[in-house]
């Protein structure tokens, strides 16, 4: 099992759920964060004076799934989020202990697994 | 605008200005310094002024209404918006947009630029010669009119637009299209005088005008980014505040109550506060089959459609609110609370139009010229000197015909000269940010400020925001709670 952390561009996250869900990882945790790169900072003028701002807005994208899908999930990860520009942000893979689904005690990787029925459900 | 002929006022105040020639402000100073300014001309006055003021406080509820249906990113650009065309508006209204839309001619008026050199003003602007009030108050509430055409321009290109366009094309529209299209209508032009046509207070001079230049230019502009996906479907983009949403929707109402009424020009024929209770009623109906309609359509009661639904309503009833009983005010509002929620869903599946603007400027600035042809009192026609009953009355098509023709003619000319300026903006200057840009927000990008900086900064980054003070002793914490001393 790994967990992916994605930090990414605000519109790279649509595309990417997308095609996730359609691959059957429909379940994503994100957060909106503030970090900085090397990406530059903003400056904001506010009648006259400045205000550099250092602390982009980036989404940060969490996923843990079984080791075998890893690629699968980096993979779509980097294809939607590479606009070739600084700042399209970086992706990390970590190991993950265990896991427990919470309605029914499960634990292991299988509770984990590809939902390739997700897509249909939730477009039907 | 009425344009009874001035021998035809019977009241007593109206003999006294006729005896009073040119009455220019030079003249209302001698006048008045003599002791012959007569009261009517104070009175008018005071009522053109005052309904002039509040059709200007309608820039503010174009403000709020618009910053409420955009994203967070884009507020301030609004602001700025707002403030920069309301001051090109007058500016060229004052030097030639008043007497193109005000002066004598068929096509197109030539007395008064910049207000002066006019000679006689009831001769120089006929069509406002039913009113002895100051040349300079007529000024002010029809250089108000403009301005609210103007900011209906506006509504469909928000979150994309460039800022220089506005400047652009504020620039022709308030020296050019705005002064020749109302001309024509309500300003004495060909399509008033010679045909007949009723517009009382604007659904086509000063609505669907605005709403002409809002389609020409987003047919050139294009969809915000994401509004529609890979198959065409259009998604929402939700406003950031339906609370100043509803501030807009109020002040706009509120300020109505100077557009209609106001267009009597005069108090003293006691006609406006009826102008005024037909005004409420449109828009009271409009509201509730609005919201009807909605709830129909998407079993929600839908807070944006009860609101466009008042606009769409007070722009339908604009044209006919001097030529109809208090009746077919509530027939005209209601249809247009029908209008607007379908003419909403149906635009939103192919064209980008974040406030609704074409189909409550646009659609309803239509259906409440068309309904002059229906609605049309006899008596009101005769009374205001144009046209004449309509259908429901006189069982002829004549009025409809004339209204349905001066909505195709202004339709045309504002749609000709509003494209061809777009296109050369589109292919010097540009009419969209860039992607990036557009993602960023225009407030940062356009103007170098956030609209809510404590949004988008930060706090670390903004100065002077500790989360609570160092060392706090007095904040009470459940896990150790503050002991108190218990009397002995």
């Amino acid at each position: 099992m790994k967990k992916i952390e994605a930090y990414i561009r605000h519109e790279a996250f649509e595309p990417i759920r997308g095609e996730l869900l359609n691959l059957g990882f429909p379940s994503l945790t994100i957060s909106e964060v503030k970090g900085s790169g090397r990406q530059k900072g903003v400056t904001e003028r506010y009648r006259g004076a400045k205000l550099t701002n250092y602390l982009r807005p980036k989404v940060k994208l969490e996923c843990v799934v079984a080791t075998t899908d890893v690629e699968t999930v980096v993979g779509t990860i980097l294809k939607h989020a590479r606009s070739g520009s600084i700042g399209d942000g970086k992706v990390f893979v970590m190991p993950v202990e265990e896991a427990y689904r919470i309605r029914t005690g499960e634990s292991g990787e299988e509770t984990l697994q590809a939902h390739p029925e997700a897509a249909v459900e939730v477009a039907g | 605008m009425t344009l009874r002929r001035l021998s035809g006022v019977a009241a007593g105040a109206g003999a006294v200005a006729l005896a009073l020639p040119a009455m220019a402000s030079a003249d209302t100073l001698e006048a008045a310094q003599n002791g012959v300014l007569p009261q009517s001309v104070a009175i008018n006055s005071i009522w053109v002024v005052v309904a002039a003021l509040l059709v200007i406080f309608m820039q503010t509820g174009f403000a709020f209404l618009e910053i409420g249906f955009s994203r967070g990113k884009n507020v301030g650009t609004v602001v700025a918006k707002i403030l920069t065309n309301f001051s090109i508006a007058a500016l060229l209204y004052w030097a030639v947009g008043f007497a193109f839309a005000f002066g004598q001619g068929d096509i197109i008026g030539h007395d008064g630029f910049f207000l002066r050199a006019y000679g006689d003003p009831l001769t120089a602007f006929p069509v406002m010669s039913l009113s002895d009030a100051t040349i300079e108050s007529k000024w002010l509430f029809q250089f108000s009119f403009c301005a609210v055409s103007l900011a209906i321009v506006w509504g469909t290109t928000l979150e994309r637009i460039k800022f220089g366009v506005y400047i652009i094309y504020a620039i022709v529209f308030a020296g050019l299209i705005y002064p020749i299209g109302s001309h024509w209508v309500f300003g004495g032009g060909w399509l008033q005088s010679n045909l007949g046509m009723q517009d009382f207070a604007g659904s086509t001079a000063v609505h669907l005008i605005g709403a002409t230049g809002a389609f020409a230019v987003l047919l050139l502009l294009g969809a915000r980014i994401g509004k529609y996906d890979k198959e065409g479907r259009p998604r929402a983009i939700p406003g950031h505040n339906m609370p100043l949403f509803g501030l807009g929707v109020l002040i706009l109402w509120l300020g109505w109550f100077g557009f209609n009424p106001g267009s009597t020009l005069s108090a003293l024929d006691g006609r406006f506060p009826e102008i005024a209770l037909v005004t409420l009623l449109a828009a009271a109906a409009g509201v509730l089959t609005a919201v009807a309609t909605a709830y129909w359509k998407t079993k929600a009661f839908d807070i944006g459609m009860a609101g466009n639904g008042a606009i769409g309503a007070l722009v339908g009833i604009t044209a006919p609110s001097g030529y109809v009983e208090p009746w077919a005010a509530v027939l005209i509002g209601a249809i247009a609370g029908v209008i607007v929620p379908l003419g909403v869903y149906a635009i939103d599946r192919k064209i980008d139009d974040p406030v609704g603007a074409l189909t409550a400027h646009g659609l309803c600035g239509v259906w409440g010229t068309l309904a002059c042809g229906i609605f049309t009192a006899p008596r009101l026609a005769e009374y205001n000197g144009f046209g004449e009953g309509g259908l429901l009355y006189t069982g002829s098509l004549h009025q409809l015909g004339t209204q349905a023709l001066g909505v195709v003619v202004v339709f045309t000319f504002v749609f000709t000269l509003s494209f061809a300026t777009f296109w050369l903006i589109k292919k010097t200057y540009g009419l969209r940010v860039s992607a990036e840009e557009e993602e960023a927000g225009l407030d940062i990008t356009e103007h170098g400020m956030y609209g809510y900086p404590e949004q988008f900064i930060p706090a670390p980054e903004l100065i002077g925001y500790a989360t609570a003070p160092h060392g706090s002793r007095d904040i009470p914490s459940p896990a150790r709670p503050v002991q108190r001393e218990v009397p002995a």
